[in-house]
């Protein structure tokens, strides 16, 4: 049998970061109503609903007032879904067979998930950014520095929530999963701790095991004085194992015909 | 049967080349050793029924599986760098769109993929959509979602163009919208390789038809030569009484004739001499006359002359008319 593989005389393959695609992306996000409603309005909405109490903007949680404590949690879960809604728009498109066709094309794998990551961390930076536009004029206040850290971290952090959209995009793969993501998101932040203080009742136990409960510790504890427990971080690295497993798992089962 | 393959001129790079491909998915053989060579320029309609291994073929000469077995040659390149010189590109049967962009964002976000692409205007008219531009692709009907993957399968200005089962699904009209389409671009020399489970479709648009089953080649010729093979009747009639085969296969135009379990089953180019012989010389009844489907036209490329007695579908994985 002759050799066939001829060195490649006229491949004209792009790389680096496409812009073209960015774009399109961003487009896509802005386009859909319901991703803006729960990353771009609903924070907002719940900081102005839950946060702005008259007595939570006098009361401290150590360097901040309460007001600037929801405003943080706010912004977070508005990255939770940004970063979640990227993850499953990964595997609904593979579902789909877009990046089937897409290795049709000389677009790398490596330039298709980058775009993805980007456009859900812009998106996650937009959530965090109109939440404290709306919460520090509506009185959220304290150390200033601390309270840009806690967003930063919020920001950041969020893209844990990556591993848990992708894990949710194969188990649902249906083009409007965030109308299902969006409700357990509100309500596991809600368990977790997110949409206002636990106390030290049955609540605060049950918090400690919900996916969102380390990382908003976290994420607040430039603004407190209680430091993170060893507990939050026992929650966020177990639960991001188990996205990423879980992900990897349905990743391979699929993959048996591209 | 099958039509020996030229040898490529010393010069010309073959369009494409596979060579003893197989792959299994677990204990299914889809592609058992199929070699085929496709010189530039020509039209090849890939023919199967489902499950011969068509889309498994074509997976394979696009790098999008690989073969458990045999090598893959597309323009003288492996799969993948053909593709990543916009080479070769290919219209698969559905899926692959992204239905919240409209058509003109999807042709020029493709284009954004490859270097020097065809302008979107037009890969859009040559298509014939550049009406559609503006529509979305979720409510674009189903031939308009083909005619958009044939659009963006036309921007790298490919020398092979693959096509899966193009017209799956569609309606009348947007069928021939995609054929005409697609022959307007053939006539500009280009080289296409087309699966489909419909003979018609082979015949009306193809050079050249290869027959696959059980993920081998049966047959490979032109579209006359492999209709041939389709052509006449089957005749069918009970019986209680033995009937005189050699009587029957005596007959004009009779290519064959077959028991299975208390019917008689007779292929034939003259159907009428058949049933006239079977009405007035044997005590058959209950007779049926039938045109000869495709998957026939395997069973009958596929089952040795000797034990047609017995033949059965399991027997067209008999290797007898490859030769």
């Amino acid at each position: 049998m002759s050799a066939v593989a001829v060195p490649i005389t006229a491949a004209r393959p792009r790389r680096g970061l496409n812009l073209t695609y960015l774009k399109v992306e961003l487009r896509r996000l802005l386009r859909n109503r319901r991703t803006v409603i729960f990353t771009l309005v609903m924070p907002p909405v719940f900081f102005l609903l839950f946060g702005t109490v008259d007595s939570y903007k006098t009361d401290s949680v150590g360097h901040a007032n309460v007001t600037a404590w929801i405003m943080i949690s706010m912004a977070l879960y508005g990255a939770i879904l940004a970063t979640t809604s990227g993850g499953a728009s990964v595997s609904i498109e593979r579902a789909q067979g877009w990046t089937r066709q897409l290795r049709l094309t000389p677009l790398s794998p490596v330039t298709y998930v980058a775009t993805k990551v980007i456009s859900a961390m812009v998106l996650g930076l937009g959530a965090v950014v109109v939440t404290a536009a709306v919460g520090i004029p509506a009185g959220a206040d304290g150390d200033m520095a601390r309270i840009t850290e806690s967003l930063v971290l919020a920001w950041v952090g969020s893209s844990v929530f990556a591993a848990f959209g992708l894990f949710m995009g194969y188990l649902l793969p249906a083009e409007n999963v965030m109308q299902i993501l969006g409700p357990v998101l509100a309500l596991l932040s809600f368990a977790g701790g997110l949409f206002m203080p636990l106390g030290d009742g049955v609540f605060a136990t049950i918090a400690k095991f919900v996916p969102t409960y380390g990382l908003a510790q976290i994420v607040r504890a430039p603004v407190t004085d209680d430091g993170v427990s060893m507990w939050a971080f026992v929650n966020v690295i177990a639960w991001g194992a188990v996205f990423v497993a879980g992900a990897a798992w349905r990743f391979r089962r699929d993959t048996a015909r591209v | 049967m099958t039509t020996d393959l030229l040898d490529p001129s010393p010069t010309g790079t073959l369009a494409l080349d596979l060579r003893g491909l197989r792959k299994s998915f677990g204990t299914v053989r889809a592609v058992a050793g199929l070699d085929l060579a496709v010189r530039p320029g020509e039209v090849v309609a890939f023919l199967g029924p489902n499950g011969a291994g068509k889309t498994t073929t074509i997976d394979m000469l696009l790098g999008l599986a690989d073969p458990d077995e045999g090598t893959v040659s597309v323009l003288g390149l492996e799969p993948g760098a053909a593709i990543a010189a916009g080479r070769v590109s290919a219209v698969m049967q559905s899926g692959g769109l992204l239905k919240d962009l409209t058509v003109r964002e999807t042709v020029e976000l493709t284009a954004s993929f490859f270097a020097g692409a065809r302008p979107a205007s037009e890969v859009l008219q040559r298509a014939g959509i550049a009406d559609i531009a503006d529509r979305r692709v979720g409510k674009c009907s189903g031939g308009q979602q083909q005619r958009l993957r044939f659009a963006l399968a036309l921007l790298p200005d490919p020398d092979l163009i693959v096509l899966d089962e193009p017209t799956t699904g569609m309606d009348v009209e947007g069928r021939r919208d995609f054929w005409n389409a697609l022959r307007a671009d053939a006539a500009r020399g280009r080289t296409i390789l087309f699966a489909t489970h419909y003979l018609e479709e082979a015949d009306a648009y193809a050079d050249r038809i290869v027959m696959v089953s059980h993920g081998r080649i049966v047959a490979d010729g032109s579209a006359a030569q492999v209709k041939n093979l389709t052509s006449g009747r089957v005749v069918s009639a009970s019986f209680d009484e033995p009937i005189d085969e050699a009587a029957l296969r005596a007959l004009p135009g009779v290519l064959d004739v077959e028991v299975r379990r208390e019917r008689l089953i007779v292929r034939t180019t003259d159907s009428d001499a058949v049933a006239r012989h079977l009405l007035t010389a044997t005590d058959a009844t209950d007779l049926e006359i039938a045109a000869r489907g495709l998957e026939d036209a395997f069973i009958a490329l596929t089952t040795d002359r000797s034990d047609t007695a017995t033949a059965t579908t399991t027997t067209t994985t008999t290797e007898k008319s490859r030769a």
